[in-house]
């Protein structure tokens, strides 16, 4: 099934692709902006075809024909289903415990898959203050569970969270429990180099599948911490014909419709 | 009932300094028009309230207009950071700015709180996560009937809501429609109320008679602003200008580009130049 463009392909198109393949048809996605948002309507427009897209702003079952730069760009609410409040959205159908997956990125994450969104360095003298949560942390603590996706660096696969915007696996098995979360959490962490899952047993995260013509030496490279190999580790499959032009025509489309900003 | 008059006037006679102000819109229908005008009023130390800061908000910050925010996502969407906020928290230009920092969930349960005229607002939400401890007002409750503990936030009950709507009619009832936000929540949280919109008309011609429509009586003041969300958008008018908001990276990155955009851009014209911009948006279209 790879192809012989596989040579041309770059490592955040196999992330989109590895990513988009971790959701289902029946599927109720609670979209996160950037990454999710390309994995995810890459899955509605191959495998996916009846999956259920939902964005913070509202939009519930939503078609866009390009990727939004904003959750509440005009062409989510016109392909959509139905558009509710924002206070609805998160109330009655994330709360309400109707999403199945929420798709999420990161500017930080630790082995135990909880994520900072929020600052560099302390609170209240931070030497990067980032956006922060948003709709993240109930997200990450609503969903029945949690994929995420995002690009391997030392600087983003850190040892220590300065700040945890949004709450994954904790300090390990029994965190989430402890807190009363009755959702799984993280179940799936696709990057750009290998998808990781967290360990049944220590709840820290192992890689389980290395993407084509990665080696285990390349993915320790791009993370903080001694990273663990799942004892059946997988090579994910590269992507299809149907899978890279799909995104490519999505992505062209997307470049065309959102202008340069001069 | 609402009084149909100038943005200047609306401005003027409901907002003041060092009061609560929340200029709501998600993504959609962001009243940038009548944050303009703010700006041109010297409105000082005002505390504002917006799930997500965007340009709005970088704009009144860097301006000098506010000494308090509360929030939950302080992003530019799809693009990056927003600059003057950045600034301003990281280092206190023009002036320190206090944050009061909440989840978009914990946000807009505390609206629905204050339009429901309750002290605060009870959400399954929180659990875990670090903003609970540099959050005094992120706490909890327990569940009277089964003892689950919950996170509560205050209510949140501006002194003044500013929100774009498509439109009005005579009598100034306002229909909005498209991606609604908490804007509802907002102006019903609210003291008072100014809405900035796209047209009036005979006929509201609502598409449903479930519509979200404001009374005038939830009303304090309207101003006919055509274009007044640009570069954000009005379902049905004109599109959002994408291209704008990828472009405010390179403008607000650095405080001298800042300040001489906002003086050409806001401080030199009046609301009329938002009609010029909507038609740049609509020319644009594919």
């Amino acid at each position: 099934m790879t192809t012989r463009v596989l040579d041309t392909i770059s490592p955040d198109e196999m992330m989109t692709i590895a990513a988009a393949r971790a959701l289902k048809d029946d599927d109720v996605c609670f979209v996160g902006i950037g990454a999710p948002s390309a994995a995810c309507n890459l899955a509605r427009l191959t495998h996916a075809p009846n999956i259920t897209l939902i964005y913070e702003s509202g939009t519930i079952g939503t078609r866009p024909n390009v990727l939004p730069l904003s959750i509440g760009d005009s062409e989510l609410c016109e392909t959509a289903l139905t558009t509710v409040s924002v206070p609805e959205m998160f109330r009655y159908w994330l709360q309400g415990g109707r999403v199945t997956v929420g798709f999420l990125g990161g500017a930080q994450i630790d082995r135990f898959a909880n994520l900072n969104t929020t600052v560099i360095g302390p609170y209240g003298e931070p030497k990067v203050r980032l956006p922060g949560g948003g709709g993240a942390p109930e997200i990450a603590s609503n969903s029945r569970e949690v994929f995420i996706t995002m690009t391997m660096s030392p600087r983003t696969f850190v040892e220590r969270l300065p700040f945890v915007t949004s709450f994954g696996h904790g300090k390990g098995k029994g965190s989430r429990e402890a807190l009363g979360l009755t959702t799984k959490g993280p179940t799936k962490i696709v990057t750009d180099l290998c998808v990781l899952e967290p360990d049944p047993d220590t709840r820290e995260l192992a890689v389980v599948s290395l993407h084509p013509g990665v080696t285990r030496e390349v993915v320790q490279t791009q993370c903080g911490w001694p990273l663990r190999f799942s004892s059946e580790l997988m090579q994910t499959p590269g992507p299809t014909d149907v899978e890279l032009g799909t995104l490519r025509a999505l992505q062209e489309r997307t470049r065309r419709a959102h202008g340069a900003g001069t | 009932m609402a009084e149909i008059c100038s943005l200047a006037d609306a401005i003027a006679r409901n907002l003041n300094d060092g009061e609560t102000v929340a200029m709501e819109g998600f993504t959609h229908l962001i009243p940038f028009a009548a944050a303009h005008e703010v700006i041109r009023q010297g409105r000082k130390r005002l505390r504002l309230v917006r799930m997500t800061p965007d340009l709005i908000y970088d704009q009144l910050i860097g301006m000098g207009v506010a000494d308090r925010l509360v929030f939950s996502w302080g992003g530019n969407p799809g693009v990056g950071s927003l600059h003057r906020f950045r600034d301003a928290v990281e280092n206190g230009w023009p002036n320190p700015l206090a944050i009061e920092e909440h989840s978009h969930a914990a946000m807009a349960n505390a609206y629905e709180a204050g339009a429901a005229n309750l002290p605060f607002a009870v959400l399954r939400g929180y659990q875990g996560v670090d903003l609970q401890n540099v959050n005094p007002n992120i706490r909890s409750v327990s569940c009277p009937f089964t003892g689950e503990t919950l996170a509560a936030v205050p209510a949140i009950r501006p002194d003044v809501t500013i929100i774009h709507a498509q439109r009005a009619d005579r009598i100034g009832n306002v229909l909005i429609e498209g991606i609604v936000g908490v804007q509802k929540q907002a102006v019903l949280a609210a003291k008072r109320s100014i809405v900035t919109v796209e047209e009036v008309v005979n006929e509201l011609d609502a598409p449903s008679f479930n519509s979200v429509i404001l009374p005038s009586w939830t009303i304090s003041a309207i101003a006919i602003v055509p274009g007044g969300a640009y570069p954000s958008y009005a379902q049905g008018y004109y599109r959002r200008a994408n291209g704008f908001y990828k472009s405010w990276d390179r403008i607000a990155r650095d405080r001298v580009t800042f300040t001489r955009w906002m003086q050409g851009n806001v401080l030199e014209q009046g609301p009329e130049a938002f009609l010029g911009h909507r038609f740049d948006v609509v020319e644009a279209l594919p």
